[in-house]
C-alpha cells in the first residue's frame, strides 16, 4: 500500500508547476480584468504540451489521452494516463483555472473524442481543439431532456438547437454538440457529433459575463439547419436503449477526477497562500494531536489541509482505478463532489481569514475563492454527484431515487 | 449560584435516596439497586495478583523491526497478509463481536466467550519480532489500522479491549530496549498473554497528551510516580501498566508491573465504550525501578502518540463503516408515504455523504500508516488524519441516529451505541498503539 505520488510522475508535476508559476500567475490577474481576450501566451504553451505528449512513452497525458490507456499497458498494478492528467491539471490549476480551461487542444470535447470516436474519427479529430456542448437554456443536469435535434438526411445530419455554457466554444477548432435522433425515444436517442468551425448554420451568438473563470471564454451557440457529414456522429448511430447514452455518460467517470484535480489546485493555492500570510503575522502551524489548544484560525487551516487531503487522496483512487480498468463510476462522482465542495469551502475560508487582504484585488485570494464555485458546478453539480453515489450505495434505478 | 430553599429540598432529598441505609433497611427496590451499583464511583484500593515478569539474565539485543520497503506506485491494494488478516478478523467482527456487542455494553464487560474465540487468533504475536516469539518481520502500522477498522466494524469496546495487549506489544516492540523486549514480549506469544494496557489520558479538559500533569520524579533507586490516569483499559485485572508521565518536564513513559502494588483505581464507565472496562488508575507516590524508563535514545513521545493516533483512526473508520453499512438496508426497507424513505434525496445524500467522508477518513489514515510503515515521515498526516476523524465520525454517528429516527434512539439498533461509541474518537488518546 502506497498513498503517495510515484516518482515517475515527479518530472511532469514539476514542469505543470512551472508552466503554473511562470505562465499562468504572471497573467492571471490580467486576464480575469480582461474578460474575453484571448490569452495568446497560451499558444506557445500548448505546442510544447503536444510535443510533450507525443514524445512520451506511455501514452502522455491530457484531455485527449484519457480513457485510452486502461487495460492496454501491461498486468499488475498501473499508474497511468488518468493518474498523470489528473496530476497535471492540479499543478495548472494552482495556477490558474481559467487559463487551464483555455490550453487549445485540452478541451472536454477531447475527451469525448477519445472515450467514443472510433479509429478513423481519431484520425480526423485527435488533434483538433473540441469543445463540448450539452447544456441548454432550459436544460442543465437533466441532460438527457435536450430538445437540439439532429436529423438523418442522407449522408448528412441537420443540426437544429441552442447551446450555452460551451467552454472555449469560440476558440475551440470544433464543438462535440450533444442532441437527439428522436425527441420521442428518451436518453438511447441522444448522440454527439463533431461540428467543425465555420461549418454553416453555426453561430456564436455571445460569449457569458462570469463570476470567475474569466479567461476561459463561455459561449452560447446556436444551430440553424447545420449540415455535418454522417462519418461525425461520434459512437454507434444506432438507437439502442442499452448503449448510447450510457457510453456518453462515461466520458465523465474519466472527466471527474480531473475537474475534482482541478478543484484540489485552486484549493491549495488559496491555503498555501494564507498560511504564509498567517505565518507572516506570527501564528505558529504546528501540527498537534490535540488541536483544541491552538487558535482558532490554525485549527481552521488544519481542518481545511485535512479536507484538501481528503479530497486529493479520494481523487487519486478514482484515477487509479481508472487506470487500472476499475469501474469507478462512483469512486468518480465521491471524488468530484468532496473536491468541489472543500475547495470552494477552503478559497472562501481563506479570503475570511485573511481579511480585507483576502478580500481586495491585491491577492489572488478573492479570485481563486470566484473561480473555485464553477468546478462544484460543471462536469456535475455537487448535487447531481450525491445523486449518483447515493444510487449505487442504495442500488436504486433513476426512476425511484429522482 | 446560590442555593435557593427549593433547590436546598431537592438536594437533601437526592443524598436520602443515596443513602446506603435505604439498602440495609430493605427500602430499595431491586431494580433501582442495580441501577445505584452500576454507577458507583470513587477510588478503592486493589490490591493487583498479577503474573511475576522475569529479569532476564542473557537478555537479547534490542531489536528493532526494519520498515517496509515503500512500493514507488500509488495503489491501494492490500498485500497478501494483510487480506488475510482482515478476511479472518471481518469474519471474528461479524460472527462475533457483532452478536455479543449489545450485552457486553449493558454488562460493561468482555464476555468470556468472545474473549476466548479472540484469543486463538493471538493477535499480539503480530506485534512481536520473531526472536522473541511472535511472528513480525517488519514495522507493520498499516495492519494495525486494518486490524482496528474490522475489530470496530464489529464493535468499537470490544476491539479496545482486545486490542490493549496488542498495542502493549507493539509499544514494547516499537520503543522498548534489549532489557525490557526480552523481559516482556516473549509473555505475548503465550496462551495467555498478560492483561495490559496503555495509560495515557488524564481527567482534565482540553488534555494535551505532551504535556501530561502526571509526574515522574528521579528517585535513588529509580523514579516516582504520582499522579491519576483515566480510560485504562481493564486497570483492575492489570498485569503490565504503560503510563505517560512527566520526566524533569519531558513526557516518558513507564513500564510499571503490578503485581503485588496497591493501586486506586475506579470503575469510569463513560457515555460509551462501556464493554472496554475503562477506569481510573491513581499513583500515589509510587515507587518503580529504574529500568521501568520504557526505550533508549530512539524514543520519541510524539512518535508514541502518533502511533495511537493512527489507531483511533482505524477505529473510528471500522464503525463509522457499521453506521454506513445499517442505514443502508434499513433506509431501503423503512417505507414512509408509501415509499422507502431511501427515495427521498434529503435521506439518500446524507447516506452518499456518509459513505464520502468514511472513504475519506479511511484514504488519510492509510496514508499516515503507510508513511509510518515505510519509515517516511507521519506526523503531519497523522495529525490531519485524527483531526479528520475527530470531526467526521461524529458526524456519522449522529446522521445515522437521524436517519433511523426514533428507531435510531432506541436500543433495539446498534446505532444508538455506534453515536456513544463514536464521540470518544475526539477524546481519547491512549489505550492503542499501531
Amino acid at each position: 500500500m502506497n498513498l503517495d505520488i510515484p516518482g515517475k510522475f515527479a518530472p511532469i508535476v514539476h514542469q505543470a508547476q512551472q508552466v503554473a508559476r511562470e505562465v499562468f500567475r504572471p497573467i492571471s490577474r490580467h486576464y480575469d480584468r480582461a474578460e474575453h481576450a484571448y490569452p495568446k501566451e497560451l499558444d506557445m504553451f500548448a505546442s510544447i504540451m503536444d510535443g510533450m505528449n507525443d514524445g512520451a512513452a506511455d501514452g502522455g497525458a491530457g484531455a485527449g489521452r484519457l480513457a485510452r490507456s486502461a487495460g492496454d499497458t501491461g498486468t499488475g498494478n498501473q499508474n497511468g494516463t488518468n493518474m498523470k492528467t489528473v496530476l497535471g491539471l492540479t499543478e495548472l490549476c494552482w495556477g490558474d483555472v481559467g487559463l487551464a480551461l483555455s490550453i487549445p487542444r485540452q478541451g472536454l470535447g477531447n475527451s469525448a473524442i477519445a472515450a467514443v470516436a472510433n479509429e478513423q474519427q481519431l484520425q480526423r479529430f485527435g488533434k483538433t481543439w473540441a469543445a463540448m456542448a450539452i447544456t441548454e437554456p432550459g436544460v442543465g443536469s437533466d441532460s438527457a431532456a435536450i430538445r437540439t435535434t439532429a436529423t438523418k438526411d442522407g449522408d448528412h445530419y441537420i443540426i437544429n438547437g441552442e447551446k450555452i455554457y460551451v467552454t472555449a466554444g469560440e476558440r475551440a477548432n470544433a464543438v462535440v454538440v450533444w442532441a437527439t435522433l428522436d425527441t420521442s425515444q428518451g436518453r438511447a436517442a441522444i448522440k454527439s457529433f463533431v461540428v467543425e468551425k465555420g461549418t454553416p448554420g453555426m453561430t456564436v451568438e455571445r460569449l457569458e459575463k462570469k463570476l470567475g473563470i474569466r479567461a476561459s471564454d463561455t459561449a452560447a451557440i446556436r444551430f440553424h439547419n447545420c449540415r455535418v457529414p454522417k462519418e461525425n456522429l461520434l459512437g454507434d448511430p444506432e438507437i439502442s436503449v442499452d448503449k448510447g447514452f450510457a457510453g456518453a455518460m462515461q466520458t465523465f467517470d474519466n472527466t471527474r477526477p480531473v475537474v475534482a484535480g482541478m478543484a484540489i489546485g485552486v484549493a491549495r493555492a488559496a491555503l498555501e497562500r494564507t498560511q504564509e500570510i498567517l505565518k507572516t503575522a506570527g501564528l505558529d502551524l504546528a501540527y498537534q494531536q490535540q488541536s483544541w489548544t491552538t487558535t482558532a484560525a490554525v485549527r481552521e487551516l488544519h481542518l481545511l489541509e485535512a479536507e484538501l487531503e481528503a479530497a486529493r487522496l479520494l481523487t487519486l483512487r478514482a484515477a487509479w482505478m481508472a487506470d487500472n480498468g476499475q469501474p469507478n463510476s462512483k469512486e468518480a462522482s465521491m471524488a468530484k463532489a468532496k473536491a468541489g465542495r472543500v475547495g470552494n469551502q477552503i478559497t472562501l475560508r481563506c479570503v475570511e481569514l485573511c481579511a480585507s487582504l483576502g478580500y481586495q484585488e491585491t491577492e489572488l485570494l478573492e479570485k481563486w475563492a470566484r473561480d473555485s464555485k464553477i468546478l462544484d458546478i460543471f462536469e456535475g453539480t455537487q448535487q447531481i454527484q450525491l445523486l449518483i453515489i447515493a444510487r449505487r450505495l442504495l442500488g436504486k434505478s433513476s426512476s425511484e431515487l429522482k | 449560584m446560590t442555593r435557593d430553599p427549593i433547590g436546598l429540598a431537592l438536594s437533601i432529598m437526592n443524598r436520602i435516596s443515596g443513602n446506603p441505609l435505604l439498602d440495609r433497611l430493605g427500602l430499595r427496590s431491586p431494580l433501582e439497586r442495580t441501577a445505584y451499583q452500576g454507577t458507583r464511583t470513587g477510588f478503592r484500593t486493589i490490591a493487583l495478583a498479577g503474573r511475576e515478569f522475569k529479569r532476564v539474565r542473557n537478555w537479547l539485543p534490542r531489536k528493532r523491526l526494519p520498515p517496509g520497503a515503500p512500493g514507488d506506485l500509488f495503489d491501494l491494494s492490500l498485500d497478501d497478509d494483510q487480506q488475510m488478516i482482515v478476511d479472518s478478523l471481518k469474519r471474528l467482527a461479524r460472527d462475533v463481536l457483532r452478536p455479543a456487542a449489545q450485552e457486553a455494553d449493558e454488562q460493561g464487560r468482555l464476555p468470556e466467550a468472545v474473549k476466548h474465540e479472540a484469543a486463538a487468533l493471538g493477535l499480539p504475536m503480530y506485534a512481536v519480532p520473531s526472536e522473541f516469539g511472535g511472528v513480525a518481520e517488519q514495522q507493520s502500522p498499516v495492519t494495525s489500522v486494518l486490524i482496528a477498522e474490522q475489530l470496530a466494524w464489529g464493535d468499537m469496546a470490544l476491539a479496545i479491549r482486545l486490542l490493549v495487549p496488542f498495542s502493549v506489544a507493539q509499544a514494547i516492540s516499537c520503543w522498548g530496549n534489549g532489557e525490557q523486549q526480552s523481559r516482556y514480549l516473549p509473555a505475548f506469544c503465550e496462551d495467555t498473554p498478560p492483561v495490559a494496557s496503555l495509560a495515557i489520558d488524564e481527567p482534565t479538559p482540553l488534555f494535551d497528551p505532551m504535556q501530561p500533569s502526571t509526574t515522574a520524579t528521579e528517585t535513588d533507586q529509580g523514579y516516582r510516580i504520582n499522579g491519576e490516569k483515566s480510560f485504562v483499559i481493564a486497570g483492575a485485572e492489570c498485569e503490565l501498566l504503560l503510563v505517560s508521565a512527566a520526566l524533569n518536564g519531558t513526557p516518558r513513559v513507564f513500564i510499571i508491573e503490578t503485581a503485588g502494588l496497591n493501586l486506586a483505581i475506579a470503575d469510569t464507565p463513560g457515555m460509551g465504550l462501556r464493554a472496554a472496562e475503562a477506569t481510573s488508575v491513581r499513583f500515589d507516590n509510587l515507587d518503580v525501578p529504574a529500568d521501568a524508563l520504557l526505550g533508549d535514545d530512539d524514543f520519541c513521545f510524539q512518535a508514541f502518540i502518533d502511533r495511537a493516533a493512527l489507531m483511533r483512526c482505524g477505529l473510528a473508520i471500522g464503525t463509522a463503516q457499521a453506521v454506513l453499512d445499517y442505514v443502508i438496508p434499513y433506509c431501503n426497507d423503512r417505507q414512509a408515504f408509501g415509499e422507502p424513505i431511501s427515495h427521498r434525496q434529503s435521506v439518500a445524500f446524507m447516506i452518499s455523504n456518509m459513505a464520502i467522508e468514511t472513504d475519506s477518513m479511511r484514504m488519510l489514515t492509510w496514508r499516515a500508516a503507510s508513511r509510518a510503515e515505510t519509515g517516511r515521515s507521519f506526523h503531519r498526516e497523522s495529525c490531519l488524519a485524527r483531526l479528520l476523524c475527530n470531526e467526521k465520525s461524529m458526524e456519522i454517528g449522529t446522521n445515522g441516529v437521524q436517519l433511523l429516527g426514533g428507531h435510531g434512539f432506541v436500543k433495539e439498533h446498534p446505532v444508538e451505541r455506534w453515536y456513544r461509541d463514536l464521540r470518544s474518537t475526539a477524546t481519547h488518546h491512549g489505550g492503542v498503539h499501531a
